[in-house]
């Protein structure tokens, strides 16, 4: 099976000398392609996950009595989402990178960074998208009327258990729309990571038409369709767990 | 005492979020609702950073602002004037071919609708970075008009591979304002005997083109922030120039924070200005309707 | 103001005369300013007060219904049973069920707050609170943000409720209504209990100023 489909692209590639699918026929490619595919989708996974938990966190020390810790929260918001996340990559890696201690490699001689640049990746695109949703949560929550809040208070209901329950149910049904977005622009952000060398499908797939000159429309197509295809996934998700959850009269009537 | 609500339908369940996503005014409420004070505020952290780190640095602050000044008319003259014109440029052909890509979704022909909203969600929910390499390997680097060949600079191609996503989110600006025009207006003019496309350039166009401004202007200041991606293609610009310098001044680490810290004010200074103009023009629009 | 285990208490007033107040400081969800409020050995004006408790023996009914939007009807009226009693589920379903035919609303379990009409609402409402086992049921304009018709229906729950000999507390400006349950009529105006009485001599005979010409305003 899989040598026919190899057989297939390298026949192609004899016969279209401009669309040699080479990942597609030499497994070596196929293996940078896959550890490309399986870095972007660390990044997305991960980054979502924890750009979820900054928002949730950020919303709720927004509603903190504290003064110092709502301009804390206010200062990172403003910070993240004004300046490019591009510039936000560059300054994390070079600027913080230098300050972050060393270890002793696995080879016992070499010294590297804690954080690699992966880690920094990480860091810096889930503080971007972060800074999106803790304002998109925090609009939710304030989108819950008090009276409603009052009413589960009147039965009884603990300050955290009206949260879990009654504020937290009903402020995420009004966020998904927004998170929906947000969460779809930081997966396309993640290519971003190729600026500090994150080996990303981006970043393996220009190093394969670099390397293999008569790869690039194929190299081309496919990332472009891949991207789409993984923005879709989520996107069918996101869009899948907002009709789950959504209750007859509740928001949009449309 | 009067209420709002009747019994079955509008009930009271849910105000309405204050976040419009990052598809409306999100980004440029945002930059508009910061105090004219921001700017100046940054500003004076560049320009004391290197005394507050000078412990830890081999370069005293004379040096930095030394370098920094020797710099500075050729980062703001060759790189971010390059950024404003790319940043035109590609709001120009954005525009155009998304004002058709708009267009297109509503045309009256089937085929096209769907191939307007095919191409739209293409380029809408692809990377930019993606679509600039794409661009930027697939244009030839001369073209030939006529007999002669004119060279297609890196810039230009750099306009090309930024305009596809502003052209399909700009196509969604302009479908969303011609729905908004009642159809009432549309039956009226059917009415006169005007044709589809009369109807269209002439009377429904001209009633949302204010609707249209703020939005456009938004995506004009997310599009101009994200001009220095092209830095990653090696077009030269803003980014690309910083580093070039820092390079030439022997990469110390204590340049990082002067250089990108001059490009984060120099963009913030651009698009705040914009931001507010932006705001102005929605508030006054939204009164006049 | 005492109030007699089993009696209906109606009371009534000019807007922003203070019943409302009045009647969510019994569930302490306003602070108690000056004065004392005592239930069933509850300090409710104390600061120290175990407000969670005091409320599981106190149902309140709000003007807007306030039912929990994402959950439905039967889950409404369950809720409050399992998380803040923390009774067994099964326990909790059959009582719910039993207060859902209560207010006539068999049929109605599964649905929406959202595609119910106001007074459905308020019905569940009624039994959510009921759910609890309050020994007391403060009612806070319940009808007034309902259709003419569907006010009946609540009005008809709340009258059955009584005659089942719960306790309970009205505020109100269904005049008639409240001169048919009522054990006991109060009227307040500025913040202060101006009068009170048995509803027909309330009604009949009143004898401050205030009240004649509230009541001369409104029947």
């Amino acid at each position: 099976m899989i040598e026919t489909v190899q057989d297939f692209f390298r026949t192609l590639a004899e016969t279209h000398p401009k669309w040699n699918f080479i990942f597609f026929h030499d497994p070596s490619q196929w293996e940078r392609v896959i550890s490309g595919f399986y870095v972007t989708l660390q990044l997305s996974v991960v980054c979502v996950i924890l750009s979820v938990v900054i928002g949730i966190i950020g919303a709720w020390a927004q509603g903190s009595p504290s003064r110092i810790i709502r301009w804390v929260v206010q200062g990172y918001i403003q910070f993240f989402r004004n300046t490019p996340p591009l510039i936000q990559l560059l300054f994390f890696y070079f600027a913080l990178g230098q300050f972050t201690p060393t270890v002793t490699g696995p080879d016992g001689w070499t010294e590297q960074p804690i954080i690699s640049n992966i880690g920094w990746a990480i860091i810096s695109l889930s503080f971007f998208a972060g800074a999106f949703n803790v304002e998109i949560f925090r609009s939710g929550i304030e989108a819950v009327p008090n009276s409603t809040l009052e009413a589960a208070e009147s039965l009884g209901f603990t300050r955290a258990q009206t949260y879990a329950n009654v504020t937290f149910p009903l402020a995420l049904r009004v966020s998904l729309p927004a998170l929906n977005n947000n969460l779809i622009n930081l997966v396309k952000t993640t290519t971003q990571a190729i600026a500090i060398a994150v080996p990303e499908l981006l970043y393996e797939m220009v190093s394969i038409w670099n390397d293999y000159a008569s790869a690039q429309n194929a190299a081309m197509t496919v990332l472009f369709f891949t991207y789409i295809a993984l923005v879709g996934i989520l996107a069918f998700g996101m869009n899948r767990w907002e009709a789950r959850l959504h209750v007859p009269g509740f928001g949009k009537t449309s | 005492m009067t209420h709002p609500f009747s019994a079955t339908t509008d009930l009271p369940v849910i105000l309405q979020p204050t976040y419009r996503g990052p598809d409306a005014l999100g980004y440029s409420r945002w930059l508009a609702s910061m105090p004219v004070w921001t700017l100046p505020a940054m500003a004076v952290l560049v320009l004391l950073w290197p005394t507050i780190v000078q412990a830890q640095t081999v370069y005293s602050t004379e040096k930095i602002m030394g370098i920094m000044v020797k710099w500075l008319p050729l980062l703001l003259t060759k790189g971010f004037a390059m950024n404003v014109v790319i940043s035109f440029f590609t709001m120009l052909v954005g525009t155009i071919a998304g004002l058709l890509l708009g267009i297109g979704r509503v045309s009256d022909n089937r085929y096209i609708r769907r191939l307007s909203w095919l191409v739209v969600q293409l380029f809408r929910n692809s990377p930019w970075l993606v679509l600039l390499f794409i661009v930027m390997l697939t244009l030839p680097f001369e073209i030939r008009i006529a007999g002669t060949y004119f060279a297609v600079p890196d810039w230009m191609k750099a306009v090309f591979g930024l305009s596809l996503p502003i052209m399909a989110n700009i196509a969604e600006i302009v479908r969303g304002a011609i729905q908004s025009v009642p159809s009432a207006q549309w039956e009226a003019a059917e009415s006169l005997a005007f044709t589809r496309r009369q109807i269209l350039w002439q009377i429904i166009l001209p009633q949302c083109f204010k609707r249209m401004i703020p939005p456009w202007m938004n995506w004009y200041a997310i599009m101009t922030m994200a001009t220095p991606l092209v830095s990653l293609l090696g077009v030269t610009e803003l980014v690309t120039l910083s580093r070039q310098a820092m390079e030439a001044e022997g990469n110390n680490p204590s340049l990082l924070v002067p250089f990108y810290g001059f490009a984060l004010i120099i963009f913030f200074a651009y698009c705040y200005p914009i931001a507010r103009l932006t705001m102005r023009l929605e508030k006054k629009f939204a009164v006049k309707g | 103001m005492d109030i007699m285990k089993g009696e209906v208490i109606c009371i009534i007033g000019p807007s922003g005369s203070g019943k409302s107040t009045l009647i969510r400081c019994i569930n302490a969800l306003n602070d108690v300013q000056s004065g004392s409020i005592t239930l069933e050995g509850y300090n409710v004006h104390d600061p120290r007060l175990n407000k969670l408790e005091l409320r599981r023996k106190v149902g309140m009914v709000f003007q807007q219904y306030n039912l929990f939007p994402h959950k439905t009807a039967l889950e409404n009226v369950m809720m409050a049973p399992l998380k803040v009693l923390r009774e067994p589920r099964a326990e909790v379903e059959t009582r719910a069920r039993a207060l859902i035919r209560k207010v006539r609303l068999e049929g109605k379990e599964d649905a929406y707050p959202g595609e119910l009409s106001g007074g459905q609402q308020q019905r569940v409402a009624i039994a959510r609170s009921l759910a609890m086992n309050p020994n007391v049921m403060l009612f806070d304009e319940v009808t007034a943000a309902l259709d003419p018709e569907t006010v009946k229906e609540v009005l008809l729950t709340i009258k059955e409720l009584a005659a089942d000999g719960m306790t309970c507390i009205l505020v109100t400006h269904e005049m008639g209504f409240a001169r048919e349950v009522a054990d006991h009529i109060y009227f307040t105006d500025k913040g202060v209990i101006v009068e009170h009485g048995a509803p027909e001599t309330f009604f009949a005979n009143a004898s401050d100023p205030r009240t004649r010409k509230f009541l001369g305003q409104i029947l």
